[in-house]
């Protein structure tokens, strides 16, 4: 049936090049997850890791000559910098960007949906590089200066964090808050409730599924964001003990590590380890996006 | 408390959060181009950087920087298109279509960092290339596929059916309707969307790090042999891009003027980064307004 030699006009050929590409993306999915697995697990196959150790234990002695006792892994430390300053950021960012949302939705549409929305968006489009640079000129000396410590803490980290994911957060809700149909929203008010009453009790409600997304979404970011953290926490490599104390991140670790440690020793294989943890946990996120949120709010 | 309070109330809050919102992003702002913006000289863009003495410049950092992203695009922008188009066009509600969908979402979640190992593990090592701009543009060609697509799919999806249905009732196959019909009536969504693409790659680091390397070698701008190793377009040469280099001389602190190259860079990027964003908005709207005739 190829009655044209002209690729502009096959129709096989076409469909085939399509189809590639379509193929090229599940692809590169399925390598990144084999390679990632087969490096990170290496830590537990090759050296005798215990996974419980790898991820409950603290002690982090990756070069300990054998005669004291040999490297210890766990990685605990970063485990925990990472889950305490991603949550802390979320915990700020959240309630901050549902009110800019329903402030750019419901409170003042005109220049809210004419200036405030299309800043917000380009403000996501910001390198992260520049939120960190901004955190470790400005933010970790006036923490140094007026609160205390060395700066490099955990508030540096998650502060930087919750700016810089608040606009991913905003953009998500301002568009789940639109899609709803205005019936709800005169429903309400025609029942004679206040602003706030259908705000609280009807809106937000109904676009919970949009809300959850976009934190969980925001949450992902926090969690796997590498260099502004790392420019900011002073990478100590202890839990903890007060937000003013420095931290250290899954991140951090791996990008000031990877460079400096031997392919294939424990200490570099730990790393790989730590990045299908990290490939792990966005797995996570996306199950929750997917199975999690969509069985609450408006079905339609 | 009264309702009608309570409506005063929430409503001062929400003033006050969404002000507060702005007010920070747009003092950062503010702040970066105030203070880097007095260095952005014609020296400071073309000379090369300094490794321990004060005065450098970010010249191949710029030319790495927007190198790599014609790079990546080689790769982004015909596979992100045709994949778009397949979910367009031929997908069909299968197992298939939805393997692809979950892929997409799964690459477009991880965090770049994860990418980066990916590159360093197949891209530098296995392949033997070492720290490359090949390297490079193939992890960010991973990092904006999911994003490339969607944009593509969503442009031509927004296609009407009647200009598809005339094309083929003029006789022409589904490709040629795609090739001929389809795509030149999405081509501003595809334009704007190229472009954001190209602001998420000229800001991205954590990738970098470990693909295109941390630094460049001695570039001489008058060699143009491509296979020459201080020839600027060597894609086989290791590359600092702007992002990278904003990090890395913050983490180094081996130069007396840190704040100035920094600060410097970091308006740099930022004027680049908006840039692009208002240029795919302009350029979409005023595409659009051509074609709509309005």
């Amino acid at each position: 049936m190829l009655k044209s030699i002209n690729p502009a006009g096959s129709e096989l050929l076409g469909k085939s090049l399509a189809t590639g590409a379509a193929l090229i993306a599940i692809v590169s999915t399925i390598t990144i997850v084999i390679f990632i697995s087969i490096k990170g697990l290496s830590t537990f196959t090759a050296y005798g890791v215990s996974i419980k150790e790898f991820l409950f234990s603290a002690n982090w002695l990756p070069d300990r000559p054998p005669g004291e006792g040999g490297p210890q892994v766990g990685v605990l430390a970063f485990i925990f910098g990472s889950v305490i300053v991603s949550m802390l950021a979320v915990l700020l960012s959240a309630p901050l960007s549902v009110t800019c949302a329903v402030f750019i939705v419901e409170i003042a549409p005109f220049w809210g949906q004419r200036f405030l929305q299309p800043a917000i968006e380009l403000l996501a489009g910001i390198p992260s590089v520049v939120y960190g640079y901004i955190g470790l000129s400005v933010l970790v000396p006036f923490i140094r200066d007026n609160i205390g410590g060395l700066g490099f803490s955990v508030l540096a980290g998650f502060l930087v964090l919750s700016v810089m994911i608040l606009p991913t957060i905003v953009s998500i809700l301002t568009d789940s808050l639109k899609s709803l149909p205005r019936e709800y929203k005169e429903a309400a008010l025609a029942l004679g409730s206040t602003r706030w009453q259908a705000i609280r009790l009807v809106l937000i409600p109904a676009a919970r599924s949009g809300l959850v997304t976009g934190v969980v979404l925001g949450l992902a970011r926090a969690f796997g964001e590498a260099l502004a953290v790392q420019m900011v926490i002073g990478n100590t490599r202890k839990i903890p003990t007060s937000i003013l104390d420095p931290v250290i991140t899954l991140t951090s670790a791996i990008t000031m590590d990877m460079g400096n440690t031997p392919m294939g020793s424990l200490w570099n294989n730990t790393l790989w380890s730590m990045g299908l943890f990290l490939l792990l946990m966005s797995f996570f996120f996306i199950l929750v996006v997917r199975y999690g949120v969509r069985k609450g709010g408006i079905s339609r | 408390m009264n309702s009608r309070l309570a409506d005063r109330i929430a409503t001062f809050i929400f003033w006050t959060g969404a002000l507060l919102v702005i007010t920070v992003l747009g003092a950062m702002i503010v702040y970066i181009l105030y203070h880097g913006g007095k260095y952005i000289s014609w020296d400071f863009l073309t000379k090369p950087p300094q490794v321990v003495r004060a005065g450098g410049g970010i010249g191949p950092q710029i030319f790495n920087s927007f190198y790599l992203l014609f790079l990546s695009m080689v790769f982004t922008v015909p596979v992100g298109l045709l994949g778009g188009v397949y979910l367009a066009e031929y997908a069909r509600n299968n197992k298939l279509t939805e393997a692809i969908r979950l892929s997409i979402e799964t690459l477009n979640s991880l965090p770049s960092i994860v990418v980066g190992l990916f590159g360093l593990l197949v891209f530098v090592n296995m392949t033997g290339w070492g720290y490359t701009l090949i390297s490079g543009a193939l992890a960010l060609a991973v990092i904006n596929l999911p994003l490339m697509v969607r944009i593509s799919e969503e442009s031509i999806r927004g296609v009407p059916d009647s200009l598809r249905e005339a094309s083929l009732a003029l006789g022409a196959n589904h490709w040629q309707t795609i090739y001929r019909v389809v795509l030149p009536s999405a081509f501003p969504g595809l334009i704007s969307g190229a472009i954001i693409t190209s602001g998420r790659v000229f800001g991205e680091a954590a990738a970098l790090l470990f693909t295109a390397g941390m630094s460049s070698p001695a570039l001489d701008f008058s060699q143009w042999n491509i296979f020459h190793p201080a020839s600027p377009l060597n894609p086989f040469r290791p590359a600092e891009t702007l992002a990278v280099h904003i990090w890395k001389v913050n983490t180094e602190g081996l130069i007396p003027d840190l704040r100035r190259v920094a600060d410097g860079s970091a308006a740099v990027l930022i004027l680049v980064v908006l840039g692009f964003n208002l240029a795919a908005r302009w350029l979409g709207r005023k595409i659009y307004r051509q074609m709509t005739a309005a």
